[in-house]
């Protein structure tokens, strides 16, 4: 008994470098073509969109207004009304979002309480975005009669995101080591002083991480802004919060289903200028989370 | 300390939350004023996204005529459309079809009178692959038997369809059972709205269905009249036997003619714009409605549709100038052979 289980804990020496690092193989080779895989599932999407849309990406398509005739139309109240909905959208969801996870990680009791707050937060994560949309519908542009205006599609956006931001601000509060803030504290620092000046700062990088993977999800939403009453065929700019207004994914949902062939090239060339703009954002972030990388370390 | 702190966080929370519902309350005023006082130099239309390019082209031009008129179109589909319509939300409804006495009731509770006008044609194309040289024609008790629900799983060769056809697999593609098309294809072919054998291929964009019948030898699938307009290389028409020959002599292929004159039965159908006699109060929506009946019907056809009958026209444009409100469907089966024209001069 003693012995056998001896045998399996030691086998002989000399296959046992080879069998462990066979697998290592193995596994690594099945992960490399893994990441193949689906970096050529993304690339045949790219080379597709880019090939029909190349074409007919302009300065005239960015700066045109819809038109029933493909080679008039241009993208410009979608592409406006996507960046100013994102934005209120980050507006509204940023300091709910992260002053939520605050309390619930600084400052909120933990027990069972905490628990059942901590599993409706993660629930509502996974809720389809059209439920959120019909919310929107109910709540925002009905009950407090925000209308189907920019700030009401913005509104609805901010709670589907809420539950992703405070998720990920929670994850990026918790990974500050304990040294810190018991380093602020041995100084004197109160709850607040240390949060703002030693935490905060800390955890910006993975909080900004949260927030591009949430706002990236609002901006290729549809099916939400389309219950609220979003747009499809909006020839002005958003001229303020209760404007009208229309998005992206609408102007190139709307695109692609018609017969004509040419109005699927405006929307391949629709989807690489969302494209652009999501390259955009994260970008920005990325620069901004080096920024506070540095001045902190 | 850690209690003071604590309680003044909460304190801070409490605070935020009052702000917020308070600036909940006074946005929800100004949304419930700005939008109307906006709204008076905004047309607002929604509905069918059928009928969305025909009253885009019209916006379109609309506003090239009139310089700072504005008018907005959405696509939340014919139910979505009236629903938005009867709680008096938006100027003008985009329909498919004619407005339900459920709807009818939802728009009389709130008051919301509405003027019924037909504004293009849509035809149903049923389609099959360019090398299939036996489907020429079909009856309709044909496209019945092939695509009631009791079809499923049990038909599923060409043979079955019609003797003499070849012994092979049938495949069949179509719209999606939340495509409009659907609704229109089920209620015409087998009798009952939303009833159709469930195992065939279906997209809610006939685009997708293009591909798949134009890919397939052993392929039928069905469409709107302008996707087989635009795919024409692709695919080879089938002509529809209605059975009566009033209307038509025989098997007969859609084309803006037959649409046109009815003789392509039953698979067109008109499609609507519903005002609001509420609205024409705003000059921009008179005279908008005014500019669609006048100058729509190059622009109906330009996006694919079929234009109505300079007869038609000129009915539609009496049932508006009289402000004729009420729909012409009431208490009358919509698929009844009753022509457009009969309709309007009952």
């Amino acid at each position: 008994m003693t012995t056998t289980a001896a045998a399996t804990a030691n086998p002989p020496l000399g296959r046992t470098p080879f069998l462990r690092y066979s697998g290592d193989r193995l596994l690594g080779l099945f992960g490399l073509l893994v990441m193949l895989l689906v970096l050529v599932a993304l690339m045949a999407l790219l080379y597709d969109i880019a090939r029909d849309g190349l074409g007919r990406l302009s300065w005239q398509f960015v700066t045109s207004y819809p038109s029933r005739r493909a080679s008039e139309a241009g993208i410009l109240p979608a592409l406006v009304g996507s960046i100013y909905i994102i934005g209120i959208t980050a507006l509204i969801a940023v300091p709910l979002g992260v002053g939520a996870a605050i309390y619930l990680e600084e400052y909120g009791a933990r027990g069972s309480w905490a628990r059942i707050v901590e599993i409706n937060i993660a629930n509502l994560a996974g809720v389809p975005s059209i439920i959120y949309g019909l919310l929107g519908l109910g709540l925002f542009v009905r009950s407090l009669g925000m209308g189907r205006s920019v700030v009401a599609g913005a509104s609805t956006l901010a709670l589907l995101v809420l539950p992703t931001v405070i998720i990920s601000t929670r994850e990026a509060l918790r990974a500050v080591p304990k040294s810190l803030r018991e380093g602020s504290y041995a100084l004197g620092a109160t709850q607040w002083q240390t949060i703002q000046h030693q935490v905060l700062p800390a955890a910006i990088p993975g909080i900004l991480t949260g927030l591009i993977l949430a706002l990236s999800r609002a901006i290729g939403e549809t099916a939400p802004l389309i219950t609220i009453g979003a747009l499809t065929y909006v020839p002005f700019l958003p001229d303020g919060i209760w404007s009208p207004f229309t998005v992206l994914p609408i102007q190139i949902f709307s695109w692609v289903s018609r017969p004509q062939a040419a109005f699927a090239e405006n929307a391949a060339a629709g989807i690489l200028i969302l494209l652009l703009l999501l390259l955009t954002m994260n970008a920005v972030a990325i620069v901004v989370r080096d920024r506070f990388q540095r001045t902190k370390y | 300390m850690l209690s003071t702190t604590r309680r003044s966080v909460a304190e801070a929370v409490l605070l935020t939350i009052t702000l917020a519902s308070c600036g909940g309350t006074s946005a929800g005023d100004g949304g419930s004023n700005s939008p109307t006082t906006s709204g008076d130099t905004i047309i607002r239309i929604d509905g069918s996204s059928t009928v969305f390019p025909v009253t885009e082209a019209v916006a379109e031009e609309f506003q090239k005529a009139n310089r700072g008129t504005r008018v907005t179109v959405g696509i939340s589909g014919t139910g979505g459309g009236f629903q938005k319509f009867c709680r008096d939300e938006i100027d003008i409804a985009d329909a498919s079809r004619p407005i339900s006495s459920t709807e009818q009731d939802a728009c009389e509770k709130t008051g919301v009178q509405f003027i019924e006008l037909p504004v293009a044609y849509d035809g149903l194309a049923i389609v099959v692959h360019p090398r299939n040289t036996w489907a020429t024609s079909m009856t309709v008790g044909e496209l019945k038997k092939l695509w009631e629900p009791a079809a499923q799983g049990k038909l599923a060769k060409w043979s079955q369809v019609r003797d003499g056809w070849p012994d092979r697999e049938i495949h069949l593609f179509g719209p999606g059972v939340d495509s409009g098309t659907f609704d229109y294809f089920t209620e015409a072919i087998i009798g009952k709205t939303d009833q159709s054998r469930g195992d065939y291929t279906s997209s809610e964009d006939d685009n997708v269905v293009v591909q798949g019948v134009s890919g397939d030898e052993f392929a039928l699938g069905y469409f709107g009249f302008a996707y087989y307009e635009e795919n024409q290389g692709k695919l080879k028409l089938v002509a529809v036997d209605d059975g009566n020959d009033a209307n038509g002599k025989g098997p007969i292929l859609p084309s803006p003619e037959t649409v046109k004159d009815g003789s392509y039965f039953p698979l067109s159908r008109p499609v609507f714009i519903y005002v609001k006699v509420k609205s024409l109060e705003k000059p921009e929506v008179k005279s908008f409605v005014e500019f669609y009946l006048a100058k729509g019907a190059p622009l109906v056809r330009e996006v694919g549709y079929i234009p109505l009958g300079d007869k038609e026209y000129g009915l539609v444009q009496g049932r508006f100038s009289a402000k004729t409100a009420g729909s012409m469907y009431q208490g009358t089966d919509s698929h009844s052979s009753m022509s457009l024209e009969q309709r309007l001069m009952r």
